[in-house]
């Protein structure tokens, strides 16, 4: 099929203003959503216990509710996970006990209550220091991975272009993080995990994208940066959606057929590869733009061992 | 010319063929297996074979077979009903304290595959069901301990010179001397200078009498924490042993942690009452000259100490221990000949017995009550910080009338139930903690939901590769059909690395698998771009294909290192789960590299190129 190989020469960078407010709206309201709803943290970085178990048959969360109510877990959060036979229960930190044992105690009440087997089927708990670790250990990581982006791209490419890639990166880290505090979605490990993914696959295309750019300015000598930075996001576009297919394909697949305890997980992939893409074609190459690169950034300095190498990379 | 060269054909399909038989392992399943491994003095050896095939013929369970390892023995048996039968039998038959006993899956890998050293993949506990805890050592209370057992050896130290102190304080982790005179508090520094250079020594200038404050220097402080570490972690192994658990792990973790990893186990109430007990064993004489009514309003006689019974009695107790646990070198659980109650028989070591049969002696016809220590952390709230408070909640279980003298061995009893007795049995064998742990962090997976995991990670990973494989065939015909070889070559070369490298698999790590599944194409679609692309140039196929290939390189190695970098990170923040993830995505960019690069190449060559002008399928 060659729906995208006729060559396309659709004009982004020329609608480039329309793209940067459509994501500064975006950002905005990610931003707003983020500082005043915050996240739905899960226990992996609030601290607390959380148990799944199973029922034979449907239940009733009321019922659930006040058994736990009556044992002393008023604060419990019960909700049905994935099926209605499924419950989730959440428990917060709670002060002047053995917190290790919450699960226990609350897994005997739920089972005295019922004749027939209640099952365990997951239990994490996770104490308020390690879930303090392990949210700056997390943050501590993307900004680690920004960071390495950032001298591997200037080392690869100019740090304009690192610049803008790593602009572009935020930008689909923030509306992905957005989407999860606007929708009140769980955000646990997992979707961390998820998010340094998107960094590492959003990053996969922006390169491509790049790379064109340069080859494109030492092509095209007499175009107009504009002109160049379009022509090669049209040059890779075929690539690009052609990638974000396959991914969204196997994504869907796992967001689908993955079960529950992948759900958030790929909820996250699924998000910031459309944002990832889009962003790719719409963001990067005007970042670069803006930026200001012209090919004389982009001239490889060691064309002749022998000649004098300017500052700002061009030679005489 | 776009042929390869012999050796190049050769290596691709050599490296093909060994991943496909290093990933084989994996196609066979596992069955349900009894684990018997020998505890500290014995071995399995063929002897305990013929033992235990020779009661399960006895007891009509029907049995695959019997594998004998280097220390370990493993039962096949094809149902699970009949694995929990034939561990019930086992456990009966051998001693406890001479063989563990535990339930295990057998990989059903043939003998050829295996004599070629493949094995199939681990399962990480969320998909094979189990425990994880992650403990924490009370570094606080070890350093305690060691300036306590200064303090005292610092006090017969100024004894010993007739240096005169008027009090001894450990707080804070400070150990402080007060002094009357300041002339001894001059000596009493150069005394213990001398005699411990490990310890820093300071005058406190603040306070009221001449005092002397006493460190631990940080080289001490970092080898005391290291032992008291080390040492929990064996007492844990030896603990977990008891629980009869067939592959565990205890690790260390950082300065002050252990993880302890624990699959197939279910009861984790039991395995945390266990694993986290600091409970040690007193045996106290009791005090039944003085009146216990009055000490229970408040009246407590000096050498005395008032304990409670957990019947609720309250005793007198005499403040000096007459012994502790950590004498007790064996302990079984058993029923008491004369009441028909549970009990516990305690062997004492050689010091231990002595002490015992001594006090014993002089003490014939009066009481004597064991005393279980156990510690527990509570969660409490201090000026708005949460702060871990350990409590010590000291029990009589049982005040006996000492009879005759004891020596090495003796029975406690006053015990509720035979689970008790074992659980105090299996903590008195097992050894105390050398310094109080807490579980920080606990992650279990039902044995259920494991098999759900897996069934759809793999549902998940098919029906993914599903989609791409159509979707490369409709968009890039015979080139994507290619692409689709090298796809899953690909999904065998990781699966063999997984299994080579033994790593473990866990629901992120399949996650990872399935995102490879979707980038990995992602080579193939830059090189068939490229190729198309220079087609419309009007460049003749061959050189198309030449340039596709070598002008889509670095955009390819570019691109993937960056993923590669971020895959990096998150391997080295990662917790357990989230490094399966980058594990798996790890080497599937690098296998992709290779199968979508180098393995297409091969595969349109044999197609294309010995053709002149062929006509691209594309």
């Amino acid at each position: 099929m060659h729906l995208l190989s006729k060559e396309t020469n659709i004009n982004f960078v020329g609608i480039r203003k329309i793209a940067l407010a459509f994501s500064a709206v975006l950002i905005l309201i990610s931003a707003y959503s983020i500082v005043t709803n915050s996240l739905n943290f899960g226990i992996d970085f609030t601290g607390g216990t959380m148990i799944e178990v199973g029922y034979p048959q449907a239940v009733d969360l009321g019922e659930v509710r006040s058994i736990l109510e009556q044992g002393g877990y008023g604060d419990a959060l019960v909700q049905n996970f994935g099926s209605l036979t499924d419950v989730l229960i959440r428990l917060p930190v709670i002060e002047s006990e053995n917190m290790a044992e919450i699960s226990n105690q609350v897994v005997a009440l739920l089972q005295a209550e019922q004749t027939d087997a209640v099952e365990v089927r997951r239990v994490e708990f996770v104490g308020p220091q390690v879930g303090e670790e392990l949210a700056e250990d997390g943050g501590l990581a993307m900004v680690y991975a920004l960071i390495g982006i950032l001298i591997y791209v200037a080392l690869r490419f100019e740090y304009r272009f690192a610049i803008a890639s790593v602009l572009a990166l935020v930008h689909d880290v923030v509306i992905t993080v957005g989407f999860f505090s606007f929708f009140r979605l769980d955000f646990d490990l997992t979707v961390l995990a998820a998010i340094l993914a998107v960094i590492g696959y959003s990053l996969n295309d922006t390169i491509v994208v790049f790379d064109r750019i340069r080859e494109s300015f030492l092509k095209m000598r007499k175009a107009e940066p504009l002109e160049v930075i379009n022509t090669s996001i049209n040059a890779t576009l075929g690539r690009t959606i052609m990638t974000s297919m396959t991914t969204l394909l196997v994504v869907v697949a796992l967001f689908v057929f993955g079960g529950e305890v992948i759900h958030a997980f790929a909820t996250a992939l699924l998000i910031g590869i459309l944002v990832g893409t889009y962003s790719s074609i719409y963001i990067a190459g005007t970042a670069v733009l803006l930026m200001g690169v012209t090919k004389t950034d982009l001239m490889p300095p060691e064309i002749d061992e022998d000649g004098e190498v300017n500052p700002d990379g061009s030679q005489v | 010319m776009n042929r390869y060269p012999l050796w190049k054909n050769l290596l691709v399909v050599a490296v093909i063929l060994t991943a496909i038989i290093y990933a084989m392992p994996n196609l066979f399943g596992d069955d349900p297996a009894v684990q018997v491994s020998a505890g500290r003095l014995n071995s399995v050896d063929l002897q305990l074979v013929n033992e235990i095939e020779s009661s399960l013929k006895q007891a009509e369970i029907p049995y695959k077979g019997v594998v004998l390892e280097e220390n370990r023995l493993l039962i096949r048996f094809s149902e699970a009903n009949e694995q929990l039968e034939a561990r019930e039998l086992i456990q009966q038959k051998l001693s406890s304290e001479d063989y563990i006993v535990a339930l295990n899956l057998a990989p059903n890998t043939p003998a050829w595959l295996q004599s070629l050293g493949a094995e199939p993949m681990n399962l990480g506990l969320d998909l094979r069901g189990g425990v994880h805890f992650l403990m924490e050592v009370d570094m606080d209370a070890v350093l305690k301990q060691t300036l306590e057992s200064y303090a005292s050896d610092i006090r017969i130290l100024l004894r010993d010179k007739t240096i005169r102190y008027t009090q001894v304080n450990v707080e804070n982790g400070v150990l402080t001397f007060g002094f009357r005179e300041a002339a001894d508090l001059d000596a009493a520094i150069d005394a213990i200078d001398r005699e411990y250079n490990e310890l820093v020594v300071a005058i406190d200038e603040n306070a009221e009498r001449p005092t002397v404050t006493i460190n631990l220097n940080d080289t001490i402080v970092r080898e005391t924490q290291n032992l008291a570490l080390q040492q929990n972690i064996t007492t844990l192994r030896n603990r977990i042993n008891e629980l009869g658990v067939a592959e565990p792990t205890v690790q260390q973790q950082g300065q002050d942690r252990i993880v302890v990893q624990l699959p197939g186990v279910q009861d984790t109430a039991q395995a945390k009452k266990i694993l986290g007990a600091t409970a040690t064993l007193e045996f106290r004489l009791v005090d039944f000259e003085s009146d216990v009514q009055d000490a229970v309003n408040g009246r407590v006689p000096a050498n005395s100490e008032l304990y409670y019974h957990r019947d609720g009695r309250p005793y007198l107790l005499n403040k000096r221990v007459m012994l502790t646990g950590e004498h007790v070198i064996n302990a079984a659980s058993t029923i008491d000949g004369q009441s028909g109650s549970p009990a516990v028989s305690v062997t004492l070591d050689g010091k231990g017995a002595r002490i015992f049969s001594n006090i014993t002696r002089d003490n014939i016809g009066n009481p004597m009550a064991v005393v279980f220590i156990e510690s527990k952390v509570e969660t409490q709230i201090i000026d708005g910080e949460e702060v871990s408070v350990r409590r010590q909640i000291p029990e009589i279980i049982s005040v006996a009338t000492i009879r005759d003298q004891l020596g090495k061995k003796f029975q406690i009893t006053g015990l509720d139930s035979t689970t008790e007795a074992r659980d105090l049995a299996l903590l008195l064998r097992a050894g105390a903690l050398a310094a109080p742990i807490d579980i920080v962090e606990e992650r279990t997976v039902g044995p259920s939901l494991g098999q759900e995991n897996i069934d759809q990670g793999f549902a998940s990973v098919m029906i993914g590769f599903a989609l791409v494989l159509v979707f490369m065939i409709v968009w890039y015909r015979l080139f994507g059909a290619v692409a689709n070889l090298a796809l899953a070559a690909n999904l065998v070369l990781i699966v063999a690395l997984l299994s080579m490298l033994q790593a473990t698999l866990t629901m992120p790590g399949i996650a990872g698998i399935v995102l490879t599944v979707g980038m990995a194409v992602d080579a193939n679609v830059l090189i068939f771009e490229r190729i198309r692309e220079e087609l419309r140039l009007g460049n003749s196929p061959r050189a198309s294909i030449d340039a596709g290939y070598s002008k889509a390189f670095s955009t390819i190695a570019d691109a993937n290192i960056t993923t590669l970098i971020a895959a990096i990170v998150l391997f080295g923040f990662g917790t357990g789960t989230i490094k399966g993830f980058a594990i798996t995505l790890t080497l599937g960019i690098l296998t992709s590299m290779f199968t979508a690069i180098v393995g297409t190449r091969m595969v349109i060559n044999l197609v294309y190129g010995r053709k002149q002008r062929p006509k691209l399928s594309i």
